[in-house]
């Protein structure tokens, strides 16, 4: 990770820490990771308190199946960063909070890290709903809060200085990257399916742009209400024309949702090019889903060991507690949401990285952890980066980085294709910088 | 319209006022805030009270009126750029016109039918959120600007400057609903819960009583949807969804329905109960399922309504 | 897809819907009508059916057939056991006030949902269906286990319907449905009807949810649709009508369906939602009650 330090916060406190750090991230990327244990002996005379991050989790709600894999990869990340000797020579103590997947009680639980746990920064919050109702009372209470959720409300700048997404790549930059390998490989006539929310919009106008760009064209968009449970009867509506069909669900539905949709088809189906979040946390093996052989999903991380996978790669899967097949090592019924919950690791390595190279060391200095976040640029492979190297826009508070086709063969997932970060770029439309700390 | 708060009545409500608004100097930070969100939630609960705590109307569908005042206050902000006092005022019509024209239509049915069809109407309000989400965010809702939320120069994200917003809201909201249900509307409403037959015998039009309860439930329902949006910045489909129909029933019943104080009591308890619980357990619904089977096996009528029951004969 | 082929399975799925709706829906109506309380925690018993056929088909080696049939067995004993014992801790020390009933299963459903995430987990769980095999339509393929689906539950509704009108146990409930302290005074039990009449409704919804378990799996938090449409479907065919909650089953499974035939989708579930709505404005006692006075 290369640091440059923001000018003013040069000009005004060069300390003796601050000034190592600066030749720590000269040094280069991932040297300053590996060496960060070293740092430790630097911080003298600081406070022996733990540094708390409040853990906004959803474990009730419909977002519990990802709530439950993104507690186990915080808790991993944590572990080994204490083990390793926390954050400048601090212990990390996570402090969850279930936010029961809703706004109303997400914004509560923010005021509760920031007034009543003390929480230096907050952290882990995957749906937008919540993560829009919650950003206002991060910014309030000028409590830093990195949200692993994909959306695209970070980057749009319809939030507020305080609230960063360094972990995980947002879905306009996701769906514009697959437009050109799905219209040159699978077909240019595409019907959509997706869900009526905010999420599945992001999925309509950012694909039906991308596609046009490829000369391509969406010929029916089927929006599937968010109370619906049973999918069969929208199906019909799919055009004989299509060439491509194109689904992202979400919720508890996905099951029943992919499985109906074998049945309609049966043997004689379009091609399918589906998003992996159709089937997070379910198992490609379920009975019903037979019919899913030979078609392709995007995944941002690999659910399935990969021959070519990284060493960072295998020490992630075993610290998290997830075998080659993305399922739980202590029981393979339990799949993980792969492609989601890495954001998790990656986030809180990115925190610490932040806080070491503004010399954190308490709530005081939480314009400074701001500034250095907005000052991280490139974001190098790594163990602490095991789904690959990202660029970091501090202006939209956004990460870019690679996403992944995988096609289904022998009842598993393997990549087909590897997206450039430049095939996710898009104008800024934003500037959280010039928003007041 | 004759109105009868005996003396004894005006001073305990007082008196909780006073209370409430002292207790910003003692609550450390954390719970000055909650604090000011439960005044806001009371609001809503006050306001459910009226239709069903007094005149029997067991609605299922609140949730539209308070999202109406939200959705009143959050788009015209975010699509208007009105600052806080015009969009409140503008969330505000917006209950009104929706719980009057609302009424006129769902009133010709009573009972368990009426239950149905607030729950439908409600639940056609939220899809009209999502269905026009262009101008809505759907589910996703929207941030409202921080600079629109100002009042007089008085940013409304200030802590101080939201609890004292909230608590007027609450006083004004609570001191009306006493003078309301203790007048000869008031009495009539409560006839009518208790026995409509014979008060419409007894010459009154029961329809045009109910529709002004339900309008008078809606809107106080509404100003706390308003002022959720402006205090908290956040307007969203969630808070039009079924389970926010459920909260200010189940927040009148633990309270006790039917007493005026019983809903800020309820909502109180049930906020705290939830927030205590989940520090000591991550399955803290099921002891917050339990205390409320618990509660109701001990105070069948809630904790004020028993207290009236039992105690304190003149509760209002 | 043409129009026909577009409505006749939209008409299929309405009948798959609303068969299962039927089952769900009766076991609310028996309870409403019989004890005139609503039970809140009735999408959770019937949620509960569909878990504990995950767990007993998971549990029961043997081909998928067999393990069905074993949970279609076991779910609904147990769920019912479990209905009975709340109506005897809870309901019937609060005396079925209908008001603090509401109170006491919302805190029911707080807890059924809890243990259920606790115990088995956030996950959406199939169950496999104890017959595959796929109906290809000239126009679109089907599923044939849905079929059986529609069979199944129409069996256990003659079944019940049966009870009701034709054995002495149905009597004895009607008898304490239409007042409850004459037939206490008769020497009916009325305590034993009621801890029965509400292990029945659990019963039967929890039916509903094994046959729809291999279709749309076992999740702990599909209770809360159940209730609502039962909820509804009950009102709408008027209460303590036995024929108007099949009636109304069929009017909300089919009218779903159909009218999303004709509308893009969110506008469609706009229009049933409204629809409902206006059929209760027009006829408040429903499709089959009796109108008051």
């Amino acid at each position: 990770m290369k640091i440059q330090k923001p000018s003013r916060l040069a000009v005004n406190s060069v300390t003796r820490r601050s000034a190592l750090k600066g030749l720590g991230a000269a040094a280069g990327a991932s040297a300053v990771l590996s060496a960060a244990p070293g740092f430790v002996r630097y911080s003298q005379a600081q406070s022996s308190e733990p540094i708390k991050i409040g853990f906004q989790v959803h474990r009730t709600g419909i977002g519990a199946s990802y709530g439950r894999w993104y507690e186990r990869v915080t808790n991993a990340a944590a572990k080994l960063i204490n083990d390793e000797g926390g954050i400048n020579g601090r212990m990390v103590e996570i402090v969850p909070e279930d936010d029961g997947t809703d706004p109303k009680r997400g914004a509560e639980v923010v005021e509760k890290f920031a007034t009543r746990h003390n929480c230096d920064v907050a952290f882990g919050t995957l749906f937008s709903h919540v993560v829009i109702g919650s950003a206002p009372a991060a910014g309030e209470q000028k409590l830093p809060y990195f949200v692993v959720s994909e959306g695209y409300h970070v980057a749009s700048g319809g939030l507020n200085r305080y609230v960063f997404q360094p972990g995980i790549t947002d879905v306009r930059q996701q769906i514009s990257s697959m437009a050109p390998w799905v219209s040159q490989n699978l077909g240019k006539k595409v019907t959509m399916v997706y869900p009526d929310f905010a999420f599945g919009h992001d999925h309509r106008d950012f694909f039906s742009k991308a596609i046009a760009a490829q000369g391509g064209e969406v010929l029916e968009l089927i929006p599937i209400p968010p109370t619906e449970s049973s999918f069969t009867r929208y199906f019909p509506r799919i055009p004989s024309a299509t060439e491509v069909l194109y689904h992202v669900m979400v919720g508890p539905g996905v099951l029943t949702f992919v499985k109906e949709m074998g049945e309609h088809f049966g043997s004689n189906r379009p091609e399918i090019f589906g998003f992996i979040d159709s089937l997070e946390a379910v198992d490609i093996n379920s009975p019903g889903l037979e019919f899913l052989e030979g078609s392709h999903f995007w995944e941002a991380y690999p659910r399935y060991k990969q021959a070519n996978s990284s060493a960072h790669d295998a020490l992630y899967r075993k610290a998290v507690g997830i075998d080659d097949s993305g399922a739980s090592t202590a029981d393979p019924k339990d799949v993980s949401t792969a492609s989601h919950m890495f954001g998790c690791w990656e986030t809180l390595f990115t925190i610490k990285d932040a806080m070491e190279a503004s010399g954190y060391q308490s709530t005081a200095d939480r314009g400074k952890l701001i500034e250095a976040m907005e000052a991280i640029t490139t974001i190098a492979e790594s163990r602490e980066h095991p789904q690959g190297e990202k660029l970091f826009n501090g202006k939209i508070h956004q990460s870019f980085g690679k996403q992944h086709i995988s096609k289904v063969a022998g009842g598993r997932l393997d990549v087909v294709h590897t997206t450039s970060l430049e095939d996710g770029f898009y104008e800024p439309e934003a500037d959280y910088t010039t928003q007041a700390l | 319209m004759s109105n009868s708060v005996s003396p004894r009545a005006l001073v305990l409500h007082l008196g909780v006022l006073v209370i409430l608004f002292a207790l910003q100097f003692v609550l450390p930070p954390y719970h000055n805030g909650i604090a000011a969100r439960i005044m806001v939630l009371a609001i809503y609960a006050i306001g459910y009270n009226i239709a069903f705590g007094y005149t029997g109307l067991l609605s299922l569908g609140h949730a539209m009126f308070f999202s109406a005042g939200m959705y009143g206050a959050g788009m015209s902000a975010r699509l208007l750029e009105f600052a806080a006092p015009s969009a409140f005022f503008v969330g505000v019509i917006c209950a009104i016109l929706a719980s009057c024209l609302f009424g006129l239509l769902a009133l010709r049915t009573a009972g368990v039918a009426f239950m149905i069809v607030t729950l439908m109407f409600s639940q056609a309000a939220y899809l009209v959120i999502l269905y026009f989400n262009n101008v809505t965010r759907g589910d996703e809702g929207f941030v409202i600007e921080r600079t629109l939320r100002q009042i007089g120069g008085l940013d409304l994200a200030d802590p101080v400057v939201r609890y004292n917003a909230a608590f007027v809201l609450l006083a004004v909201c609570l001191i009306g609903s006493l003078y309301l249900v203790s007048s000869s509307t008031g009495r009539v409403m409560i006839a009518i819960r208790e026995n409509e037959e014979r008060t419409r015998m007894l010459g009154n039009n029961i329809f045009a009583y109910k529709l002004l309860a339900l309008t008078a439930s809606g809107t106080v329902a509404g100003i706390g949807g308003a002022a959720y949006a402006l205090l908290f910045g956040y307007t969203g489909a969630a808070f039009a969804e079924i389970q926010y129909s459920i909260l200010p029933l189940l927040w009148t019943l633990v309270g006790g329905a039917g007493t005026t104080l019983g809903p800020i009591l309820g909502t109180a308890a049930m906020f705290y109960l939830v927030d205590i619980a989940s520090e000591f357990t991550s399955a803290y619904l099921f002891f917050v399922g339990l205390a409320l089977v618990l509660m109701i096996l001990l105070l069948p009528k809630g904790v004020l309504g028993t207290v009236r029951e039992k105690f304190v004969r003149w509760l209002p | 897809m043409d129009l026909g082929p577009f409505l006749f399975l939209a008409t299929l799925e309405g009948l798959v819907t609303a068969s299962v709706l039927a089952l769900t829906a009766l076991g609310l109506s028996l309870v409403f009508g019989v004890m005139r309380v609503v039970n809140v925690a009735h999408g959770e018993f019937y949620m509960l059916g569909a878990v504990i056929a995950w767990f007993t088909a998971a549990t029961v080696p043997g081909p998928a057939a067999v393990s069905f049939l074993a949970a279609i067995i076991v779910a609904p004993i147990a769920v019912g056991a479990l209905a009975a014992a709340t109506d005897w801790l809870i309901l019937k020390r609060i005396n079925y006030n209908p008001e603090a009933t509401i109170v006491a299963t919302i805190g029911l459903l707080y807890m059924i949902q809890q243990a259920t995430l606790t115990f088995y987990g956030p996950d959406a769980r199939p169950v496999e269906a104890p017959i595959v095999f796929r109906i290809q339509f000239p126009w679109f393929g089907y599923s044939g286990y849905k079929i059986v689906v529609i069979g199944f539950a129409i069996l256990v509704l003659a079944l019940t319907w049966a009870v009701l009108t034709r054995s002495k146990l149905g009597l004895l409930m009607r008898a304490t449905q239409y007042d409850r302290e004459t037939a206490q005074a008769f020497g009916i039990p009325v305590d034993i009807v009621y801890a029965g009449v509400f292990a029945a409704g659990a019963m039967l919804a929890a039916i509903g949810a094994v046959l729809i378990v291999p279709i749309r799996q076992a999740h702990y938090l599909m209770g809360g649709e159940a209730l609502l449409l039962s909820f509804i479907v009950v009102i709408i065919g008027g209460l303590g009508s036995l024929r108007g909650t099949i009636v109304a089953a069929l009017f909300i499974g089919l009218s779903d369906g159909i009218i999303s035939v004709f509308f893009t989708p969110i506008l469609a579930k706009i229009l049933a939602t409204l629809l409902v709505a206006c059929v209760l404005i027009l006829r408040p006692q429903g499709l089959f009650g009796r109108a008051p006075g």
